[in-house]
């Protein structure tokens, strides 16, 4: 199954409302939300079924049976993580590295399954998308990202494509996103801070030798810092798929839970399918 | 020679799984007499690291080629100490890759992907 | 006095917010939390005075003492230990610096070493101290290098923290000292979605927060609404703005050009402080 990330680097170019114009645009039968933080490709995306969910378990725990306990204070002496306290662990902190549990003299501690989100998943008899949770302060993220990929290719066994709206940063999340998928389309935004992070998320996709492709989204608030974008993807090797101008209609689609895609004759909607037709050729 | 495949089900007959790390099994199949078990991934499950803890597991069954659609960087740091020769799997069943490998007509691996380092954890 | 400026989602103008206040408050403290995409910089452009590089241990293997019982590999919940042939491998990327295997080995046989995996840049634009933190690309937690970060602060300065987008450990990371939190709002449904985390966030860490609309429009302003039915203090509104919004682009401070900013900003300052106070 080819899969198609969408990824910025700086938060709020607009990679939400990109990949759900693609997934319209495209038909795709087949999509995830891989910004297991801050997930919102539901909203615009039509889920009018419920969705399965279920818990999702990140790290084990440490967790102290204060009857066991004799207070002697070394696994708090000895945790990395600052996350024992008075006895008690704090789960937001721990790593779940087990030090504490092994070297506990009277093996108080024992480490258990903890629900660090859910996994969502809205299937029919036509599309499957597969998004997830993250509990506020949690952690394992990256895990969780690859859970959402492997629900998503569980349970769609016919689909030749697939489309990942992904999260903002370059880190794990981000980093477990990029595995096994064919391309990655960076939605750059022309401002310093925009072409800033997009170098650093090219670098990061490049270390992982992932195909790449760019688009300039709002393009005309900055013409000149949007052709700086297409100089410098020219000078690296990197296809620059299309500009979307700025289009108030969007915050007005997205408003009403709607995809741009659904107003096609909007400037935005049309730069989008253009887009589209550049990176159904690069896949296929 | 102890050869191992990585696939989703317990028999020969089954395709040979897209990923190393995180296959839910193993069959290791001995070409000198034909005998063969199924061993549990435990990496499947792993925080982080699958590709690792997979490469230790076969390295201690004493394998001494897999035959595998991908193999990450990690996992590569242990196959290749231990002496563990990789091969590309052909699409097609553990049987036929097994054939395959003893008519000689499997080619190595090169092309290792970079580890994806997809654990979970601080982020 | 410590104030943190998150928002949930990406882009709704933390960075705007924290350095524009930054610029208003007497001899203040800038820090960039963001470590994995710092943007302060790039409008202040500081005169670096400090580079101070990140590290994390990492397990080193001590040949002559191990007797290849296999603990430490059999122990390491991250997998980044590995056995072959009487030779440890240690893969630095998954491990998680627990000093697990350090502890455990009978032999003593495993120390530590560090391993840079960031920055901390310190420098000055105008009265501003500006602190970014940089984290290398390819690593996966930014954590370490949040923490070094705040660890640097002594407190004596009003610090304006520019936090990471997003409601999970590096933001909580963020804004553990913090006395105040800012709640950027940007007038979109995607927008007050993820607001409402970092508002569930800041409650959970019982910490005094109040908001700031950003990009603001007229009419139906779902942030607004947001605000208004759960009782959150409302301090400044910044309208979108075709000018500031090419302003912010070409990375300008937006209170160094213009007065009027200068002023909102001010309001922004006092109306925190008498929050605090």
């Amino acid at each position: 199954m080819k899969q198609l990330l969408v990824l910025s680097g700086k938060g709020g170019t607009g990679k939400t409302t990109v990949s759900s114009a693609l997934i319209a645009l495209s038909g795709a039968k087949a999509f995830a939300d891989c910004d297991v933080d801050a997930p919102n490709l539901h909203l615009v995306t039509a889920q009018n079924i419920k969705p399965q969910t279920s818990d999702y378990y990140g790290f084990q725990k440490a967790f102290i049976d204060c009857e066991k306990c004799i207070k002697c204070g070394l696994c708090e002496e000895t945790c990395r993580f600052n996350a024992i306290h008075e006895f008690d662990v704090n789960v937001s902190e721990c790593e779940g590295c087990a030090v504490c549990s092994e070297i506990c003299p009277v093996h108080a501690i024992e480490m258990k399954d903890l629900s660090s989100g859910e996994m969502i998943l809205y299937k029919d008899d036509v599309r499957t998308f597969s998004s997830a949770k993250l509990k506020t302060g949690s952690g394992a993220s990256g895990k969780l990202v690859t859970a959402v990929k492997k629900q998503l290719k569980d349970n769609s066994d016919n689909s030749e494509f697939a489309i990942i709206d992904g999260s903002p940063g370059i880190g794990c999340p981000v980093i477990a996103s990029i595995s096994g998928v064919s391309m990655v389309l960076i939605v750059a935004e022309p401002t310093v801070s925009g072409i800033h992070d997009m170098k650093r998320i090219i670098e990061t996709a490049k270390k992982f030798g992932t195909k790449c492709a760019v688009c300039i989204n709002k393009y005309d608030v900055n013409e000149s810092k949007s052709d700086e974008i297409e100089g410098y993807c020219c000078l690296i090797g990197i296809e620059v798929v299309g500009k979307i101008p700025f289009d108030s209609m969007v915050s007005k689609a997205v408003n009403s839970y709607k995809s741009i895609a659904e107003f096609p004759e909007s400037p935005a909607a049309k730069a989008i399918e253009e887009i589209w037709d550049k990176i159904n050729k690069l896949l296929f | 020679m102890k050869i191992a495949i990585p696939v989703e089900e317990k028999t020969l007959n089954t395709p040979v799984c897209v990923s190393f790390g995180r296959t839910p099994l193993f069959v290791i199949f001995d070409t000198e007499n034909g005998e063969f078990e199924f061993i549990d991934n435990s990496a499947a499950a792993s925080q982080g690291g699958a590709g690792i803890k997979a490469a230790q597991l076969l390295a201690d069954k004493g394998a001494k080629a897999v035959v595998t659609f991908r193999c990450g960087e990690n996992a590569a740091e242990v196959l290749n100490p231990a002496e563990i020769k990789l091969y590309k799997a052909i699409s097609g069943t553990a049987s036929e890759n097994i054939e395959k490998f003893k008519a000689g007509e499997l080619s190595l691996l090169n092309d290792i992907h970079p580890g994806f380092h997809n654990h979970g954890g601080k982020e | 006095m410590q104030v943190a400026v998150l928002s949930g989602k990406g882009g709704t103008g933390k960075t705007f917010i924290s350095v524009n206040l930054a610029c208003v408050t007497e001899n203040a403290v800038y820090v960039d939390c963001d470590v994995e995409e710092p943007n302060g910089h790039l409008f202040f452009k500081p005169e670096i005075t400090e580079k101070q590089p990140v590290s994390v241990n990492v397990p080193e293997w001590n040949e002559s003492k191990c007797t290849f019982c296999r603990k430490c590999v059999d122990f390491c919940r991250y997998n980044a230990l590995a056995m072959i042939k009487e030779k440890l491998y240690v893969f630095n990327e998954v491990c998680h610096s627990c000093g697990g295997c350090m502890i455990l080995c009978p032999q003593k046989a495993i120390t530590e070493k560090p391993r840079e995996i960031g920055v901390i840049e310190t420098g000055k634009s105008g009265e501003v101290t500006v602190m970014t933190g940089c984290l290398n690309t390819g690593e996966v937690s930014g954590v370490p290098v949040i923490k070094a970060l705040l660890e640097k602060l002594d407190g004596s300065s009003d610090t304006i923290i520019d936090c990471p987008p997003g409601s999970a450990c590096v933001v909580m990371e963020s804004i553990k000292k913090s006395d105040y939190c800012i709640l950027v709002a940007e007038p979109t449904l995607f927008g007050v979605h993820n607001f409402q985390m970092v508002y569930e966030l800041v409650k959970q860490f019982k910490k005094p927060y109040g908001a700031v609309l950003n990009k603001s429009i007229e009419n139906d302003n779902p942030a607004r609404k947001f605000c208004e039915d759960n009782k959150i203090p409302v301090f400044e509104e910044f309208p979108y703005n075709e000018q500031l919004a090419k302003l912010n682009s070409d990375g300008l401070i937006a209170v160094r050009e213009y007065e009027a900013y200068a002023e909102k900003f001010r309001q922004l300052l006092s109306a925190v402080k008498e929050a605090l106070s």
